[in-house]
């Protein structure tokens, strides 16, 4: 599918570099703080931008990220105010995806979800919890749409799985770097590399790794091996440290830059 | 009733598998281990004497007839399931999924509880088997049940009370997922209800469908006949579809399963997920979920921690829509009322949760009359409940 996000990574490319992506939940730290922080991502150098649909039940989230949900949750955000802040990342011009647990799509219809999605100006959807088994009625849908479905993959998943999942993926595969939940971590899985480099084996999707990433070296390293870098955690524990709003947007744009950084350094 | 589609995971258009990919891998080893123990008879004969030895099955059914009186006069009959090891019918379960634990060569297993039954039970099979045992509870839980966090600590456990969210079943069932996500390779998730990803609701129903294979002959034998109906209570579902499984294809008995309606389905403070909630995805399987318009889980209640959750097991969503089983909601008040009924007319103290299957007997013995034959899973014994029940009656500790 012929998105902004496909065409971000024919650019990355050939520039020898790996994309920053970087992800917050919609409605975090308020809604119209959730904008600020997308603006300074944009400031800071990153490629492109996951809007988190905050959800009750996270279980592929850490306590960073569900405590961030559970303050987007309380303050009543929901799927206007996903789109909303999908369509505040794409209008700055950058390409941005939304990342949600299956059952807000099935609750707001799924090809009407991913024609939101499209309307907004979005690029396609990242589903942690829809497998391939449960999902022909969502291949359906981006297909009629054209955006990019985007499936996270495993350490633990197998070679003749990776070739199915990775076959119904679009924009990018997701790999998660280790077995667990999001989060930082001080260092980022040895396992990775091993997990990029089967997933290239089968597919010639760019591949984009997760969980645990948080400063530039990790993300230098990364950026070695994968087309794109995923962060998370690490901005929103900056938005909590902070002292007040505008020192956590200052402090975002910052460790966007030094990411951004990263990316360019890993070859 | 084990369809193409129950193979694959579904039930119409209910179960399946909606979970990170990480867990695969793991989901697929258990389906793999618990079909080829299902045909093992080496897996067969130990779990049979286990029960037979130490759960203290088969389990007897008792006549309740001073009970009756208040339910319309019909014959009722109790299966006992509160008198297995640790008081209820969980050990069924836990020890069949602790025995594949060990064939699967894991040796740490965690759970989640809500009233503590199910993590007393794991704990107990942990105990038994030398596993490790982590048990996840939402902390609301773990100060309305203190007793049962007591004895799982006693029993070897770790408790780890689950702060997220609303504090209760559903979180710890998150929690327990996150648990089982980071340390899969040594760890089996024993889940306690006929929820969660394929094969969970096959197998645990699978564990459980010895309560209505021993009832259903129990009552042949003393009745002469099939019931008219069998009664459950329904939180995750997992003594209910026991009861009811071997009785399906039994078309003229009533299939009637009785769900926590707190303080009313009208008021929104409830757990009756059939009568009051709508399809959806929730820990890893479609079925019917108390959720909002935007999809976000609803907070349920119930005086009883063993019911107290917003989803049900996938086979009871599909046993409702194709109008197999019946579901019907009993207030905390109504379950109370049947909880001391039966205590004063029976000598049996029964659990919460139980009370809630009381209560809709008290209600289908009237709608039947006295020639019915109405047969109860007795899911588990009150000890636990003490405390909530003295409160509530007003009895100073």
């Amino acid at each position: 599918m012929q998105t902004p996000l496909a065409s971000l990574f024919v650019k990355v490319r050939s520039e020898n570099r790996a994309a920053l992506i970087a992800y917050i939940p919609a409605g975090f730290p308020s809604q119209e703080g959730c904008k600020k922080i997308i603006k300074a991502f944009v400031d800071g150098g990153v490629d492109a931008i996951e809007i988190g649909f905050p959800y009750s039940d996270p279980v592929m989230d850490g306590p960073t990220i569900q405590a961030a949900a559970d303050k987007a949750l309380s303050q009543g955000t929901g799927a206007a105010e996903v789109f909303d802040a999908l369509k505040y990342a794409t209008d700055l011009g950058v390409p941005a995806v939304v990342m949600t647990y299956w059952n807000p799509i099935e609750k707001y219809g799924v090809e009407k979800f991913a024609l939101s999605i499209a309307d907004n100006g979005g690029s396609g959807v990242i589903t942690p919890d829809l497998t391939i088994e449960e999902s022909s009625d969502w291949k359906a849908a981006v297909e009629k749409i054209g955006i990019n479905p985007i499936y996270v993959v495993a350490p633990s998943t197998t070679d003749s799985r990776l070739g199915q999942v990775t076959a119904r993926c679009s924009g990018f595969v997701y790999v998660a770097s280790l077995m667990g939940v999001t989060g930082t971590r001080t260092a980022v899985s040895s396992g990775a590399p091993d997990l990029v480099a089967r997933v290239r084996s089968v597919t010639d999707t760019p591949v984009a790794v997760g969980l645990g990433v948080s400063t530039r070296e990790q993300a230098k390293g990364v950026a070695g091996y994968a087309d794109g870098v995923i962060v998370g955690s690490a901005f929103i524990n900056k938005i909590i440290d902070a002292p007040d709003e505008a020192a956590g947007v200052q402090a975002v744009k910052e460790l966007a830059e030094q990411l951004a950084l990263g990316v360019r350094e890993g070859r | 009733m084990t369809t193409m589609q129950e193979l694959a995971g579904h039930f119409g258009p209910y179960g399946g598998r909606f979970v990170p990919e990480a867990l695969i891998g793991a989901l697929e080893e258990l389906d793999a281990a618990r079909i080829a123990a299902q045909t093992d008879p080496v897996f067969i004969e130990e779990l049979a004497e286990l029960h037979r030895t130490y759960t203290g099955r088969p389990s007897i059914i008792t006549e309740a007839k001073r009970f009756a009186e208040h339910a319309g006069g019909a014959r009722i009959i109790l299966k006992r399931e509160d008198l297995n090891h640790t008081g209820s019918h969980k050990i069924n379960n836990v020890l069949g999924q602790a025995l594949l634990t060990k064939r699967m060569g894991k040796k740490r297993i965690i759970a989640e509880t809500g009233a503590g039954q199910h993590g007393v039970a794991s704990a107990t099979a942990a105990a038994l088997m030398g596993l490790d045992c982590v048990v996840y509870m939402g902390e609301e839980d773990t100060k309305r049940q203190a007793l049962n966090v007591a004895r799982m600590k006693l029993l070897g456990a770790e408790v780890i009370p689950v702060t997220s969210g609303s504090k209760t079943l559903k979180d710890a069932i998150n929690e327990a997922m996150r648990d089982w996500v980071t340390n899969v390779e040594t760890t089996h998730y024993l889940l306690g209800t006929v929820a969660g990803p394929h094969p969970f609701p096959s197998m645990v129903r699978d564990f459980h469908k010895i309560i209505g294979e021993e009832a259903r002959e129990q009552v042949l034998e003393l009745t002469g006949r099939l019931p008219d109906a069998v009664l459950a209570c329904v939180g995750g579902g997992s003594n209910a579809i026991g009861i009811f499984h071997p009785f399906i294809s039994d078309r003229e008995v009533r299939l009637i399963g009785l769900e926590a309606a707190g303080d009313g389905v009208e008021t929104g403070r409830h757990a009756a997920t059939i009568t009051g909630g709508s399809p959806g995805v929730l820990h890893g399987n479609r079925t019917y979920v108390l959720q909002d318009e935007n999809g976000q889980t609803i907070e349920s209640h119930s005086i009883s921690a063993g019911l107290d959750y917003p989803g049900v097991g996938p086979e009871h969503a599909y046993l409702h829509d194709i109008g197999r089983a019946e579901y019907r909601a009993i207030t905390d008040a109504q379950a109370m009322e049947a909880f001391s009924i039966l205590s004063k007319t029976e000598g049996i103290i029964p659990a919460i949760e139980t009370a809630h299957a009381l209560a809709g007997a008290m209600q289908v013995g009237k709608e039947l009359g006295p020639n019915a034959v109405i047969l109860i899973n007795l899911s588990g014994r009150g000890d636990k409940d003490v405390q909530t029940a003295a409160q509530y009656f007003g009895i100073p500790l």
